[in-house]
């Protein structure tokens, strides 16, 4: 293991026949770091974690995985990780807590089954059977099961793709409890405001290449990018002074500025001189999403 | 090996739990039985040169179909309806090994062949008071049902690799096995009367032969009546075709078998 990286990888390539769906990439994951992936469909996300967990092969480059080759790895390797595929089931006809029970019963050292139901807040459902959960239900039994061999590291491939806001929300904190427990997670996700929320550390992939890669606040120049600021004064106000702003069709000015702060001072305090109210006054800094359309090529996240 | 029995106690615990395969399985074949021996149960079938009774051969071919059913369409679906639902593929990201895994299975299905064969029996023997296989006989039936099971889950399991999905699962195993129960004398005693090129055929595939290897096994203990003559016994060239069919079957099985669904 190279230091306290997690994940390794270099110059990984994978091709199927003429196509290629990863080509030529880079990543360091550190131990305890929430990791985002961040792309739109077929960017090649799905292939680069499944190489990582082990299901495919790759065409080139070199992979290390808690010190492990995935390519090569088996049962050892498996002991140490969580999986949450895209689409997987276990059996219909069991319950959840004898589906944690039988996941947990296959690694040295589990987790107890029900603290690991309760984590993912499936509780109350224990003793149902998976048939009778409903799909944002399945899902939280998916991590559960992944959960259950108290692995070091955590891979989630679009865990809330087709979940409803509020069952996003939970699982958004089922995977902030797992940070708070130590774990190392590596998401992949085409939501900017779930790498936003999650991630210690985002890279965006698109057309098999990071694209960028960094904090979610920083990423791309992010955060010295300029920031937009709007205002409208009230009916009858004095012009104001030429801070760079140009007047805007519904009658608002707006301006775009490297230092927001001071801009800001500026604009309230020579409207608090004056006694005015502003009626609108908005400082937008790019959000995560212009950057990611910028790095994408505009090409946006179905669904 | 501790692995394959605790995965063997929770694909047993959802076997029973899910209705299409408790009925299909297990309950189809009994269903057969009784209605077969209760139709035909007193009519008789010429079977090496002596006429035996009907509700004697079905009790002997019908434990073989529990066998089949068992270890052959069981297998062949529920492990579809598994690699199609992602279950195969996620236990495959697991340290359980795949061995463990589809040794637990197959295991499963043995013990459901096995107790179908038991049930068979009994009813045989209360209700027409047929003659159970003992010493000599009963070896050979064993080994017969051991041979027979593994070689038709190793075809099972083979046939996996050509089935796309699990909705084309039931029509496709179905196809592959009712046509050789009819021409191998399950539903209807071929005796020794039957067509010449129907025996041919059946006689390339291994369904045939394990039916008979079971029933002359089976019928070991059968007394052509007033000579003292036992005019059945297991043909070892039986066990052996079916035996080649189940070597042909896993070397397939460890070529084609895929662990993720088909898109």
């Amino acid at each position: 293991m190279g230091g306290d990286a997690v994940i390794t990888v270099r110059g990984l390539r994978k091709a199927y026949g003429d196509v290629e769906a990863v080509r030529g990439i880079d990543l360091t994951v550190g131990r305890g770091e929430v990791f985002a992936l961040l792309g739109p469909n077929g960017a090649g996300k799905t292939t680069t974690v499944e190489i990582m967990e082990g299901y495919r092969d790759r065409s080139a480059g070199e992979v290390d995985v808690l010190g492990y080759d995935p390519a090569k790895a088996g049962s050892d390797y498996r002991r140490h990780i969580g999986i949450v595929l895209q689409s997987t089931g276990v059996d219909p006809f069991l319950t959840v807590r004898e589906t944690v029970d039988l996941y947990a019963g296959y690694y040295p050292k589990p987790r107890d089954v029900d603290e690991v139901i309760d984590l993912v807040g499936l509780g109350e459902k224990r003793d149902s059977r998976v048939n009778k959960l409903s799909g944002g239900q399945q899902r939280r039994l998916d991590v559960a099961v992944a959960l259950a061999g108290d692995p070091e590291l955590l891979f989630l491939d679009e865990p809330t793709t087709g979940f409803d806001p509020n069952a996003r929300r939970n699982a958004w904190e089922i995977v902030k409890n797992l940070t708070a427990l130590g774990k190392t997670v590596f998401l992949t996700t085409h939501f900017m405001d779930e790498a936003q929320v999650l991630a210690h550390r985002v890279a965006v992939i698109a057309r098999g290449e990071i694209v960028a890669e960094g904090a979610p606040d920083t990423i791309a120049g992010r955060d010295r990018m300029q920031t937009r600021v709007r205002f409208r004064l009230p009916s009858g106000a004095p012009e104001p002074p030429s801070w760079g702003q140009t007047p805007q069709p519904d009658g608002s000015w707006a301006m775009s500025t490297s230092d927001a702060t001071r801009t800001a001072n500026d604009i309230t305090g020579w409207a608090l001189a004056k006694g005015l109210t502003l009626d609108v006054f908005e400082v937008t800094r790019p959000t995560l999403e212009d950057v990611y359309l910028d790095l994408t090529g505009g090409e946006v996240g179905t669904e | 090996m501790r692995a394959v029995l605790r995965q063997l106690r929770f694909t047993n615990k959802a076997f029973w739990r899910n209705p299409a395969s408790a009925f299909f399985t297990f309950a189809f074949p009994l269903m057969f039985l009784v209605i077969f021996t209760s139709l035909l149960g007193g009519g008789e079938v010429p079977l090496q040169g002596t006429d035996l009774s009907q509700s004697t051969y079905f009790v002997g071919v019908m434990s073989a179909f529990g066998v089949i059913s068992a270890c052959y369409t069981n297998i062949a679906i529920t492990t579809v309806f598994s690699r199609d639902a992602g279950v195969l593929k996620r236990l495959r990201g697991t340290p359980l090994p795949s061995w463990a895994y589809l040794t637990s299975r197959v295991a499963h299905g043995m013990i459901v062949g096995a107790i179908l064969v038991v049930v068979m029996m009994a009813f045989g023997a209360l209700v027409y008071g047929v003659t159970l296989p003992t010493g000599g006989s009963l070896v050979s039936f064993v080994v017969a049902f051991l041979v027979g099971s593994l070689a038709l889950a190793a075809l099972a399991l083979a046939l996996t690799g050509l089935v796309p999905n699990a909705d084309a699962a039931p029509p496709i195993v179905n196809a592959s096995i009712l046509p050789l129960l009819f021409i191998s004398g399950v539903f209807i005693p071929m005796g020794d009367d039957a067509p010449t090129w129907m025996t041919t055929v059946a006689d390339i595939f291994p369904i045939k032969h394990l039916v008979d290897a079971m029933l002359n096994s089976f019928l070991g203990g059968y007394t052509l009546p007033g000579s003292g003559i036992h005019p059945f016994a297991m043909d070892w060239s039986d066990i052996a075709v079916v035996a080649a069919w189940g070597i042909a079957g896993l070397v397939i099985a460890t070529r084609t078998f895929s662990w993720e669904p088909r898109r």
